[in-house]
């Protein structure tokens, strides 16, 4: 997991509620022997059609998703969250998660930011209206802002996963912390027990 | 420090923590990791996109077991996606280090015969796989427990794994056996006795005299099965039937190293006055030879007894459960297991496919003839299980009963590789799992040991040494 400090830029406005994870990416992708690769799965059935916003020229290169309410609910594949990621948002904004896709979030380093719903509805407008609209996602501060149109609000991330954010820690990254202990350990581990090697 | 009697699992835990921390998960150091190509692709991924290196290569071995064939391995695996998994874990050996087992090796087999066979599986260790039979390795009072692939990813990069506290079980089996009566039936017997949720929680330990008497080979096979009552792992304490096992194998201990842990394994026996959590007595005189009758290996019966009628469980879901099974598996209450017709029988996986279930099989075998029209596969766990089987003969007494011999792997134990049942066969397999589908699509298993599995294919229909003429 690399650290996150600041998520700046323009954003794709998915103007729909209730995207569970099999939209995010269906079930046929989960067949991969790879951790990568899953950009090509994200929204795969919407993206044939020409009209989808992803498809859409002036929102290319965007790296922050906007997204309705009720994001991310359904199965827990982690898998959405890869996808979202390798395809290359650094953040989600959305009025509600699903618990069990904010939560994959935490671990992979996909900031998902939750608003009151009118933020969310002012987000998606100003976001429509025009693409090159910058939002800044501070994860020391906790606060989202829209400069143009004059919104800054903090949002909610625990102190735990905020260190994580910053630090770039995933689970094996704070065992990896640990490195000294376990290199303590390792000494006195019996000079009987067998290696592979 | 304090003198508390613990039980086995409690020493080899707290020998292992790293760092604890009130109400967080133990950070466990893990003694040896084992990997195969189904569960280890993406974590081998997660390490690459990260930069991360496998920390300690020389504890971690690889095999190639879940999709290879057991015919033709002289030529490359047909099947796109096995193919594909296989080289994967190939390359990923390689890049990062790790000693591979590759099919046709004569140290490959299934990851659970391997270990103990090189002498990795030592008493006292913590060794951990992404797959859920690593309890088998516990018979030789190891802490061993499936991992999942993100599990499998912090192993490789730190060696160790984060565990939350479990509760200590003991399983006390009482008595002696009766003659005819294996270390299978044992552990179908508890599964009865424990359903598939009564180990939920738990670190079982299997005590008592039909487990002292037990070879290393039966104890695995018990240990094996553990994860199919729902326990974390399943444990056995060392004892000179251990010992015995281990000596002179390629990686156990030499010279002064052997004195040393033979002092340290004495130790690893739960103290007297040490309690448990929970605790199943059984009474080993009971135990007949045994064959489940429905889709999940709780569903379980003497072979002597006929199939059970829904009615007959009080529990409504469990009353339920029955009649789903019955119809799944093409059984009508009432019919005497014995005068179930049988289409194939399986002998092999990680349960029951080491030399002494070969043993065991091939003298029912032996001077018979299997039955017109019945399918027979016996698949040994390793190539060492197969060069020793061939060395004795065995391979021969199955050919000529008419038997197929295989080439090692997982086979018909999951259907991965092309063994697998067609829609509405019937097996008689020594393996683990009568989930539905399990060993093909509509396939109807009966799990059963090895002797059973072998007159099974003399008679035709379900039968014990015994019955045969
Ligand atoms: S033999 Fe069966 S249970 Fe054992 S490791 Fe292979 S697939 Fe799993």
């Amino acid at each position: 997991m690399k650290p996150v400090h600041i998520v700046q830029g323009t954003a794709v406005p998915l103007d729909r509620s209730d995207v569970d994870t099999d939209q995010i990416i269906p079930s046929d992708w989960l067949k991969r022997v790879e951790r990568t690769g899953f950009e090509k799965g994200l929204f795969s059935e919407w993206r044939d059609d020409p009209t989808f916003v992803m498809n859409q020229e002036e929102f290319a290169g965007a790296n922050i998703l906007v997204a309705g309410p009720n994001f991310g609910t359904g199965s827990s594949r982690e898998h959405a969250v890869w996808a979202i990621q390798q395809y290359g948002f650094d953040a989600v904004i959305s009025p509600l998660f699903g618990p069990i896709f904010r939560n994959n979030c935490t671990k992979n380093g996909l900031v998902a930011v939750q608003v009151d719903p009118d933020v969310g509805n002012a987000i998606m407008a100003a976001v429509q209206a025009d693409p090159t609209t910058e939002l800044v996602i501070d994860v020391e501060r906790r606060t989202l802002e829209v400069p143009s149109i004059s919104v800054e609000v903090s949002f909610e991330l625990s102190d735990a996963v905020q260190h994580r954010f910053l630090n770039g820690l995933d689970d094996i990254g704070l065992t990896l912390q640990q490195d000294e202990a376990i290199a303590t350990f390792e000494q006195s581990r019996p000079s009987f027990k067998p290696t592979t090697a | 420090m304090t003198n508390d009697p613990k039980t086995l699992s409690e020493k080899v835990w707290d020998d292992h923590v790293v760092s604890s921390e009130d109400g967080q998960p133990d950070l466990l150091y893990v003694d040896l990791h084992l990997i195969h190509e189904v569960t280890s692709p993406q974590a081998f991924d997660g390490l690459r996109q990260n930069g991360r290196s496998v920390r300690r290569p020389d504890l971690t071995i690889a095999t190639e077991d879940h999709n290879v064939p057991t015919e033709n391995i002289d030529q490359p695996i047909a099947d796109e996606t096995s193919a594909k998994q296989v080289d994967t874990l190939r390359a990923n050996t390689s890049e990062f280090g790790i000693t591979n087992y590759p099919m046709g090796h004569v140290n490959q087999g299934i990851v659970h015969v391997i270990g103990p066979e090189q002498g990795l599986t030592q008493p006292g260790m913590t060794i951990v796989c992404g797959d859920s039979h690593t309890s088998t390795h516990g018979a030789f009072g190891a802490l061993a427990f499936g991992i999942g692939t993100s599990e499998v990813e912090h192993v490789l990069a730190t060696q160790t794994l984060l565990q939350p506290a479990q509760e200590t079980m003991s399983i006390h089996i009482d008595g002696e056996l009766p003659q005819g009566s294996t270390a299978k039936d044992v552990v179908l017997a508890i599964l009865g006795e424990c359903d598939t949720n009564g180990g939920i929680g738990a670190i079982a330990e299997f005590r008592g005299p039909v487990i002292e008497a037990l070879s290393m080979e039966g104890r695995m096979t018990v240990c094996n099965m553990s994860i199919e009552f729902g326990a974390k792992a399943g444990m056995i304490a060392p004892d000179d039937t251990t010992f015995a096992y281990l000596e002179g194998r390629p990686n156990a201990p030499k010279g002064a190293d052997w004195e040393a842990a033979l002092d340290t394994w004495r130790t690893l026996r739960t103290d007297d006055g040490a309690t448990f959590d929970r605790e199943v007595v059984l009474d080993g005189a009971n135990i007949s030879p045994h064959v489940t009758w429905g889709t999940n290996p709780g569903q379980v019966i003497k072979l002597s007894d006929a199939v059970p009628s829904p009615d007959m469980f009080e529990d409504q879901t469990a009353r339920q459960a029955a009649a789903r099974a019955l119809e799944y598996m093409g059984l009508t209450a009432g019919t005497p297991m014995r005068d179930v017709p049988v289409d194939t029988v399986f002998i092999g996986s990680c349960t029951n496919s080491r030399i002494e279930d070969l043993r065991a099989a091939a003298a029912v075998a032996e001077g018979r003839s299997v039955k017109d029209g019945m399918r027979t596969l016996v698949v040994p766990g390793s190539g060492l299980v197969k060069e020793q089987a061939e060395a004795e003969g065995l391979h021969k007494i199955f050919i000529d009963a008419g038997f197929d011999w295989r080439e090692p792997g997982c086979s018909m134990c999951l259907a991965m590789n092309p063994d697998r049942l067609t829609e509405g066969e019937r097996s008689a397999s020594t393996s683990n799992r009568n989930f539905e589908g399990r060993q093909g699509r509509g396939g109807r298993t009966h799990l059963v040991s090895p002797a059973v599995a072998a007159a099974t294919a003399i008679a035709g229909t379900f039968a014990t040494p015994e019955d045969l003429s």
